[in-house]
């Protein structure tokens, strides 16, 4: 397939598996107000910190309040990695390769889009914010489930999961890493009931309470990130995530699991060898965020290898008038 | 919705003999129109346009920073031909393509007409399309112009016309099979009781040329269309066209040349392209040949393509038959190669390189249209009698200095369709683009794109300048 068709199939799948994760990320905090004891004031910051943009934040709001927030993240087109940004991006490389994907997949992320931008005039989403994210989570569920079942599953659809794979393993682990910034209201908050109702929210915002409670049953923060990180059977897992890519990558080249063609395949085949021979116990002895944090900088290198692979091919002859 | 207030105005209405008298084919659409409250038929007209909308169905709006899109207004009154009449304006397409193609092969191989003093050869030779490049040269099977779009309008005495012949890239079939899609919804038992021909096999027919004129060596041709890009105005028509036909949606920064062919960049490596449908215009296409500074077309295309490697449609250098100063010639030369008297006529033209015909068109500039021979689109012409004095003006100082660049024609009383108009329904005016394809045979679509012009009086039915569409039924009445 064409390189330039391969890099919009990848690039409108991050894109709108970015969109739903912002939505995610908001609704821990949205989960979180709804826990906290009264008299805690709920923090907005947090939600800035782990997308690693607060100095573009800060340059235009004076305060993190919640309307600030959720302007930023959800309405804001100034901010590049804002949901309308987002389904923005994604809905041009849609357009870029409407022969590629299937009319049910451009139509629904088009009504996506214009659905959305009719909301940036309306107060939904400050009156009703659980709603409005979540139908942002549900549209995001839409669009995966007609790629995977309207879309042929060949190498075209492998570009497009395996942009979706590599962006939801780096927007998981910012998920659990909102937690790490979420200071509790007083020390000895830590452990208590208060705090097991915070994982409780990064669970549920990871759509991911349900199967959690089915392996472990009982909430502590280290099964929480057990679970997220390294499950082998949850379709969020961080490690899920990457095999899956993985295996992706594999079914674009052609080439064996344990063999490496290119760049691409031995950056993210290192990272799946890795998370498959690691525990959370050495995650605990690293410490969490720092563990989280050396993982988002392997899946942008794996990002950039990817690029350099398929999408930026630089021909063996750029003469125009060369040999007959 | 009653049609008790509705007013011919002594235009040729294309669904009304005369006041409250319905032509035949088009008795049921109007009873079923008049069984429907006004309500409804707004409900109808709004579903469609939501269905075009959330199929991103739109053209881009330049100068805007979220990329507003608009849908092209449409309008779901369609138009409707009879079937006898519809055979012969197919006939006269047919006829006048055949001719205007063996017309362009002849001037670039030979220039057999010139010898016979049929048109004048610095006519020719003075064209902007004509293309030096492409002297000697003979496509695939001799075929030129593989699309054509050829406009026609109805004057009041209900004659058709030919208005001008787009041979280059002729846009807005799309909308001609995505209109009928949504027609067929919004009035399903009239559409199936009316007995409407087909226009769904097109991009069938379509690819059925390219592949015919993929080079014989070739057993399973890769093909393409060729596209400026997503910020093309015509952007949805080509990738709708890839995407019905199952082929490459190719852009300029996809191709290079390598070996002596034309290939793709892909995810594998580099693969060989062998056939064409382009929608960009030949200034665009190479840099090397044409435009130096074009960024959408492909350094080395022209030559790859005249040593016969990669096949073209339309081919390059088909322009040159749709200057509207060639265009007043266009009888002659369909006499000239076919021994026949065209079947549908020019409208009278007034060729301002000719002394005579040029000092009519200046003491007349109140009573004509007058178009630049090369511009597109509505955009390069007067219209005489809505002009203003300066702006007469201007046009009369332009013929003076260029007269090989323009032509005039007197204004036509262009028909008119029911079309609604906020909560009633009035007569507005329209053209008819019908689709000529030219493969094995030449074929026409049934029908082809109506443009409305919404705004009350108006007469220009370009999108960029406030027109719309109609979808086109080609109605068959039973013996």
């Amino acid at each position: 397939m064409l390189s330039r068709v391969a890099n919009s199939v990848y690039w409108m799948c991050r894109y709108i598996e970015r969109a739903e994760n912002v939505a995610r990320f908001i609704g821990v905090n949205l989960n979180l107000l709804l826990d906290l004891p009264l008299d805690a004031s709920l923090q907005w910051s947090p939600m800035i910190a782990t997308t690693g943009d607060q100095k573009q934040f800060e340059e235009s709001y004076s305060e993190y309040s919640y309307e600030n927030v959720l302007r930023f993240l959800t309405f804001d087109r100034q901010y590049q990695n804002s949901i309308i940004s987002c389904l923005q991006f994604a809905r041009e490389n849609a357009r870029s390769v409407r022969e590629i994907i299937s009319s049910e997949m451009w139509e629904q992320l088009n009504r996506f889009y214009i659905d959305l931008k009719e909301a940036e005039h309306s107060s939904f989403a400050q009156n009703d914010p659980h709603k409005f994210f979540l139908m942002i989570k549900m549209r995001g569920h839409m669009f995966s489930g007609l790629l995977y079942s309207t879309m042929s599953h060949g190498e075209p659809w492998h570009f497009a999961r395996m942009g979706l794979m590599v962006e939801r393993a780096d927007k998981i682990s910012r998920i659990l890493d909102v937690k790490y910034y979420t200071l509790l209201p007083v020390g000895d908050y830590i452990g208590s009931a208060y705090d097991n109702i915070q994982w409780a929210a990064v669970l549920k915002s990871a759509s991911a309470h349900d199967m959690y409670r089915k392996r472990f049953h009982r909430i502590t923060p280290k099964h929480v990130a057990d679970f997220l990180i390294f499950d082998a059977e949850f379709p969020r897992s961080i490690r899920h995530c990457v095999a899956t890519a993985f295996d992706s990558l594999h079914k674009i080249t052609g080439s064996p699991y344990g063999s490496a063609l290119n760049r691409a395949e031995k950056c993210l085949g290192r990272l799946m060898a890795d998370m498959n021979y690691a525990d959370i116990e050495d995650v605990m002895e690293l410490g969490m965020h720092e563990y989280l944090d050396s993982l988002q900088v392997r899946m942008n290198e794996v990002g950039q290898e990817i690029s350099s692979t398929f999408f930026k091919l630089t021909p063996a002859v750029t003469n125009g008038l060369s040999q007959q | 919705m009653d049609f008790t207030n509705y007013q011919l105005d002594n235009f040729y209405d294309e669904l009304f003999e005369s006041l409250g008298k319905p032509r035949p084919g088009s008795k049921l659409l109007i009873e079923r129109l008049e069984s429907l409250s006004g309500e409804s038929i707004l409900a109808k007209q709004k579903a469609a346009e939501t269905m075009l909308l959330q199929m991103g169905i739109t053209f881009a709006v330049y100068g805007n920073e979220e990329g507003a899109e608009k849908i092209f207004p449409f309008d779901i009154i369609p138009r409707i031909i009879d079937g006898a009449e519809w055979d012969r304006i197919e006939a006269g397409l047919k006829q006048r393509i055949f001719a205007l193609n063996a017309f362009i092969d002849d001037i670039y191989n030979g220039r057999r007409i010139v010898k016979d003093r049929v048109i004048p050869e610095d006519v020719i030779l003075s064209s902007k399309t004509y293309r030096k490049e492409c002297e000697g040269f003979s496509p695939p099977h001799n075929i030129w112009c593989h699309v054509t779009g050829t406009d026609l309008v109805r004057d009041s005495d209900g004659t058709y016309y030919v208005l001008e012949d787009n041979l280059r890239c002729p846009s807005g079939v799309s909308y001609v099979l995505e209109n009928r899609q949504i027609l067929k919804r919004t009035f399903p038992q009239v559409f199936e009781a009316s007995n409407v021909r087909a226009v769904d096999d097109y991009p069938n027919l379509l690819l059925d040329i390219l592949e015919y004129l993929a080079p014989e060596s070739v057993s399973a041709p890769t093909i393409g269309v060729l596209t400026p890009g997503t910020y093309n105005s015509a952007y949805f028509e080509h990738s709708f066209l890839a995407r019905q036909m199952g082929v490459e949606l190719l852009e300029g920064q996809d191709l290079i040349v390598h070996n002596g062919f034309i290939h793709m960049q892909t995810t594998k490596g580099l693969q060989q392209v062998d056939v064409l449908y382009r929608r960009i215009d030949d200034d665009f296409i190479d840099p090397l040949a044409f435009r130096p500074d074009s960024m959408l077309g492909v350094p080395g295309l022209m030559e790859i393509y005249k040593s016969g490697k990669l096949a073209m449609a339309n081919a390059p250098g088909t322009g040159v038959a749709d200057d509207k100063v060639i265009y007043a010639y266009v009888p002659k030369i369909i006499k000239y190669y076919t021994g026949e008297e065209p079947i549908l006529p020019n409208v009278p033209t007034y060729v301002c390189a000719e002394q005579k015909e040029r000092a009519y068109v200046l003491e007349n500039l109140d009573k004509l249209v007058v178009k630049a021979a090369n511009e597109s689109g509505g955009y390069g012409m007067l219209v005489g009698p809505h002009a203003s004095q300066a702006e007469r003006k201007k046009f009369a100082q332009l013929i003076r200095e260029n007269p090989r660049n323009y032509m005039a024609q007197p204004t036509l009383a262009l028909s008119r369709v029911p079309s609604l108009i906020e909560d009633t329904i009035e007569g507005r005016h329209v053209d008819l683009r019908p689709y000529i394809l030219y493969g094995k045979e030449i074929y026409v679509l049934p029908g082809g794109l109506t443009r409305v012009a919404l705004r009350k009086g108006s007469l220009v039915v370009n999108s960029s300048q406030g027109g719309g569409s109609k979808d086109t039924w080609v109605v068959d009445r039973p013996e």
